[in-house]
């Protein structure tokens, strides 16, 4: 394995001949997963997913190695975002949503009667897609809202405080106007100050829906490095319509469709024989551009 | 070698555009002379109107003869919004400088020092004064918020965060209760609890019944407010582990505390003056009542009342100072609570 800084360096090399998204994939570094600090991951299986009579999502069986990225692509309507909402029990606040099958954190299934809902979503936070800062709060309060939130208790506010805009990307630009607002960041920066939110509560899994599909192409490279490096010590699953982005960032890439019915997952493999060698036929011609 | 620029306004109105929108008006003010001298018509109303419709032609033809129709219907509504405007400020200000002006002989620094209790109405205004009136009022109004505050913003809260079963009927209801005539809501007070139970006039009595007159306003105005929260904000509380009554405590109310300053605004802007129910209800004590639960207690709007039923030169003028001040205590009110509510509030 080999470290972030030459992960990048490779990066560099293959952004010369973008010419294809295999090469991109394969050029990252290449993730041992399973270390046993990082629990034992994330597991669904079977899981469906309903608004009121209309099934959006059907039989989603994946496995999410601990300390991989993996990438969910597909058009949109295929119930990628349905999918990630059901993994941190967001969908249920859809009025008229139903759910089936099972979601494993460490073993354990998020929905067994008597779980503690607010638990499991501080072990497995989200990232939206509209960067969405707390507009009452200050970019240092907005960064620490999760611990008032769920009513913990921390040694060193200020140290968490630098950790988690540091590994967001984010300490060097916000350091001077911590007591600023929220509101008065660029779009790249209120998103990045959200995922350093997300950070603070110290989650193992994070959820991202299309982190970058409101922002820049610089933002968007920032945002990307901070899922490689924040993938050494945390399970993340990003929804995305950018297959570059996919290539750059992910581990693995699960491809959902709709043939009209409910979505569902069409092939999930290590990201580089997604882009070079799909299994299946209408995964091809997704990530050739020929659909979608 | 750098280029000097100096900023300027391109789109700025000329010199000579300025020039000819001077013309016209002087032009529509001298028609408007001409017509009233020349027509039946009187007054001041006569020569407001006289203009008004005097500057609309002859913006709108000479825009249409310089720059063709478009301009010229552009000109036209442009007046009309204008006039439209005027005709809705001249009212508001109307009313403040008559109470300005007739207000202000009756004002001392004696009236906000003494009450009525040694005298009437038709005394010399060097005696007695308003104090009873302005305690009252205070009280009438902080025990009004104290009660209906929490339970209207409570009940916009079930309307927008819980959804619960009974939402429907409740808002129809809050909706409902907001057309209630005053009088209807001091009746209300006065059979249901002034008469079997209390058996006596006071100022609580007087904020019950103004209670009932601002929780429709205070909840459905703070039901607005609400909803203009985004919800990928509750979103995101709950995502970080918030439960909900944390997230809406630590993340929707302080997001939407400014437009809930303005539903309170409301609310006290809906029964500042209110009469109706101050008179069955409170009795309208010429003495300052420090006790809000028994004994007659004054305020301005009775005071009001009183003086003006009384008559005399000397009444009349306490009623328009009387006025003046309630204008005045309304005025300080909004300002401070605006005050309060913006601050810390980013855009």
């Amino acid at each position: 394995m080999s470290t972030s800084h030459e992960s990048e360096n490779q990066e560099m090399q293959t952004s010369v001949k973008p010419s294809s998204l295999a090469e991109v994939a394969k050029a990252k570094a290449v993730k041992v997963p399973g270390t046993a600090a990082l629990g034992t991951g994330l597991e669904t299986r079977g899981v469906h997913a309903w608004f009121g009579k209309h099934h959006a999502l059907s039989n989603i069986s994946l496995d999410f190695a601990a300390g991989t990225v993996t990438a969910l692509i597909g058009p949109s309507g295929c119930g990628k975002s349905t999918f990630i909402r059901t993994i941190n029990r967001m969908h249920e606040f859809i009025p008229g949503a139903a759910m089936a099958g099972e979601v494993l954190l460490d073993g354990k299934d998020v929905y067994a009667p008597g779980t503690d809902v607010t638990k499991i979503r501080l072990q497995i936070g989200m990232v939206f897609q509209k960067p969405n800062p707390f507009p009452s709060m200050t970019i240092g309060e907005n960064v620490l809202s999760g611990l008032k939130l769920a009513q913990l208790k921390v040694e060193n506010k200020e140290d968490l405080l630098e950790e988690c805009l540091e590994r967001a990307g984010l300490w060097n630009e916000v350091k001077d106007r911590l007591g600023a607002h929220g509101g008065s960041l660029s779009g790249g920066q209120q998103q990045r100050l959200c995922i350093a939110r997300a950070l603070a509560v110290r989650p193992q899994v994070l959820l991202m829906d299309e982190p970058c599909s409101a922002l820049d192409p610089g933002s968007t490279l920032r945002i990307e490095e901070t899922i490689r490096h924040l993938s050494e010590t945390m399970t993340i699953i990003i929804v995305t319509h950018n297959m570059q982005q996919a290539a750059r960032v992910s581990d693995y890439t699960a491809f959902f469709l709709s043939d009209g019915g409910p979505g569902q997952m069409i092939e999930v493999a290590p990201t580089s024989e997604i882009f070079s060698r799909p299994q299946d036929s209408r995964t091809e011609s997704y990530v050739t551009g020929r659909f979608g | 070698m750098t280029m000097t620029a100096t900023p300027t306004r391109p789109w700025a109105a000329s010199p000579k555009d300025r020039a000819i929108d001077g013309a016209i008006f002087i032009g529509s003010l001298l028609s408007s002379y001409l017509l009233v001298f020349l027509t039946p018509l009187k007054g001041k109303l006569a020569y407001f109107v006289c203009f008004f419709i005097a500057y609309a032609i002859f913006t709108t033809a000479f825009k249409g003869i310089q720059r063709g129709n478009a301009a010229a219907k552009d000109a036209l509504v442009n007046s009309l919004v204008a006039i439209g405007a005027i005709v809705t400020v001249i009212p508001a200000a109307s009313i403040l400088a008559t109470v300005l002006q007739k207000g202000l002989p009756g004002i001392s620094f004696r009236l906000f020092t003494t009450d009525m209790a040694l005298a009437t109405p038709t005394d010399p205004l060097s005696n007695g004064g308003l104090l009873h009136a302005i305690t009252g009022t205070l009280t009438l109004m902080v025990l009004a918020l104290v009660m209906s505050v929490p339970i209207g913003i409570l009940t916009a809260l079930y309307l927008t965060e819980i959804k619960g079963r009974f939402t429907g009927p409740i808002r129809f209801l809050v909706q409902a209760m907001s057309g209630v005539p005053s009088i209807v809501a001091g009746l209300f007070i006065l059979s249901a609890i002034l008469y079997p139970i209390t058996k006596g006039y006071s100022g609580f009595m007087g904020a019950l019944s103004l209670t009932i007159l601002m929780i429709p306003t205070i909840a459905r105005t703070s039901e607005e407010v609400l909803n203009l929260i985004p919800n990928d904000l509750r979103e995101a509380g709950t995502a970080l582990g918030g439960t909900q009554l944390r997230t809406v405590a630590m993340i929707v109310l302080p997001a939407a505390r400014s437009g809930l300053v303005t539903a309170v605004i409301l609310g006290v802007a809906r029964i500042a003056g209110e009469t109706a129910p101050i008179l069955l209800l409170t009795g309208g004590g010429d003495k300052v009542n420090p006790n809000a639960f028994t004994g007659p207690m004054g305020s301005l709007p009775y005071y009001i009342w009183k003086s003006f039923n009384a008559g005399s030169p000397e009444a009349i003028t306490r009623a328009w100072a009387g006025l003046l001040v309630l204008v005045g205590l309304v005025l300080i009110l909004f300002t401070s609570a605006r005050f309060l509510g913006s601050r810390k509030v980013s855009k």
